[in-house]
């Protein structure tokens, strides 16, 4: 499934009944609340256990972006699941570090390996 | 938009072209999670903010809520840009009388650490906040260990029509158990009190007025009972426990003053 508004795209693989991943590519922002939204409830299904997001093709986010991942975080916590994430590049990562998302997101360099931990956890 | 829901399983295409610095870079904090204060004024209390580290809403113990404070700028011909230039550069100004936002000489920029003393309940309070994000049309304060909540307060404005909107979003839980009961039995109302005064304050400058809207959304309901333990870092008891050294130390330097 894909959905996009004007700054930013989103892409729903399901990798496995229990795995999906969403391509993030563009801008995350306030903007993007209704495309992260449709996409979670696009990749959460009944069997869903971890969603993985892949941000390789990000290319701007703001504090409102790392807020949606907040909250889309608590939503996936409320139904038991994880969140993944991959292809965060070195400023990314900091931003993530500096916020303390790390702490809650589990964070890879790559998606075999994210999934690898999906699937061995 | 595409809403066509269909399995798929194929990963996209990886491109082995180097990335640039992207165009965000320059608006973050470029700095670790710890917090220090390069330089305090002489009459403020600076307490409870060196060494401590920022705190997300994920570390924080209460509710966690979501509170949007909006005001129309109505008749002023201003970008959000100028709004939000304005704002950073009168920051303390616009606060109740009271509180003071003792922030660093550069102005509001990525990555600098403001001390707040503040006064709740009638007791001082003293804490800060670090700038986590500035850009030409948004700013962010994230607050440390020990400030009333966990998170952040993102400053914004853009345009709604014709009409510049000035908006204050806060992302928080409250920090530690005493915080809690504080914010369920009164410190919503005093917070909610706060950020209209300032809105409206803003608003003023630009020659404009009118009501403060505030959405109020409680992101999750429950409590982080694990991270009840922050109470040791509670600013408002820390800085109650200061209080009379503080005073012996002034009444000390002062005597000294005038022998």
């Amino acid at each position: 499934m894909a959905t996009q508004d004007p700054s930013v795209t989103v892409h729903v693989r399901y990798v496995t009944p229990a795995i999906s991943v969403i391509d993030i590519e563009g801008e995350v922002t306030a903007f993007a609340e209704t495309v992260l939204t449709n996409a979670y409830t696009a990749a959460s299904t009944n069997s869903t256990k971890t969603i993985i997001l892949n941000f390789a093709g990000l290319e701007y986010m703001n504090s409102s972006g790392i807020g949606l991942l907040v909250t889309l975080l608590i939503r996936m916590n409320r139904h038991k699941q994880r969140l993944f994430a991959f292809g965060l590049t070195d400023h990314y990562k900091h931003i993530f570090e500096l916020t303390r998302l790390n702490e809650a997101i589990f964070i890879y360099d790559t998606e075999a390996e994210a999934v690898a931990a999906a699937q061995g956890a | 938009m595409d809403n066509s829901a269909q399995p798929e399983s194929e990963a996209p295409q990886v491109s082995d072209t180097p990335r640039v610095q992207p165009r965000d870079a320059a608006y973050w904090a470029q700095r670790g999670t710890d917090l220090h204060v390069s330089a305090a004024p002489a009459n403020a209390i600076n307490l409870n903010v060196d060494g401590r580290r920022v705190v997300s809403p994920l570390q924080g113990f209460g509710k966690m809520w979501q509170k949007t404070y909006r005001i129309r700028l109505e008749g002023a011909t201003v970008t959000p840009a100028e709004v939000i230039q304005t704002w950073k550069t009168n920051f303390p100004s616009f606060w109740p009388k009271g509180n003071h936002f003792y922030g660093p000489i550069t102005g509001i920029a990525p990555g600098e650490v403001a001390l707040l003393n503040l006064t709740t309940g009638g007791m001082p309070l003293s804490t800060g906040v670090l700038v986590l994000y500035a850009d030409d049309e948004s700013f962010t304060l994230m607050t440390p260990q020990g400030h009333m909540f966990a998170g952040w307060i993102t400053f914004s404005s853009f345009m709604e029509g014709n009409c510049p909107i000035a908006q204050a979003q806060v992302l928080m839980r409250a920090n530690d158990p005493i915080y809690e009961m504080g914010l369920t039995f009164g410190g919503h109302k005093q917070e909610d009190k706060f950020w209209r005064h300032t809105l409206h304050s803003v608003a003023a400058h630009f020659g404009a007025d009118g009501p403060v809207t505030l959405q109020r959304v409680c992101v999750d309901r429950r409590r982080q009972w694990s991270n009840a333990r922050n109470i040791w870092h509670n600013a408002a008891v820390r800085t109650a426990l200061n209080t009379p050294s503080r005073w012996f130390r002034r009444g000390g330097t002062s005597a000294a003053s005038t022998n």
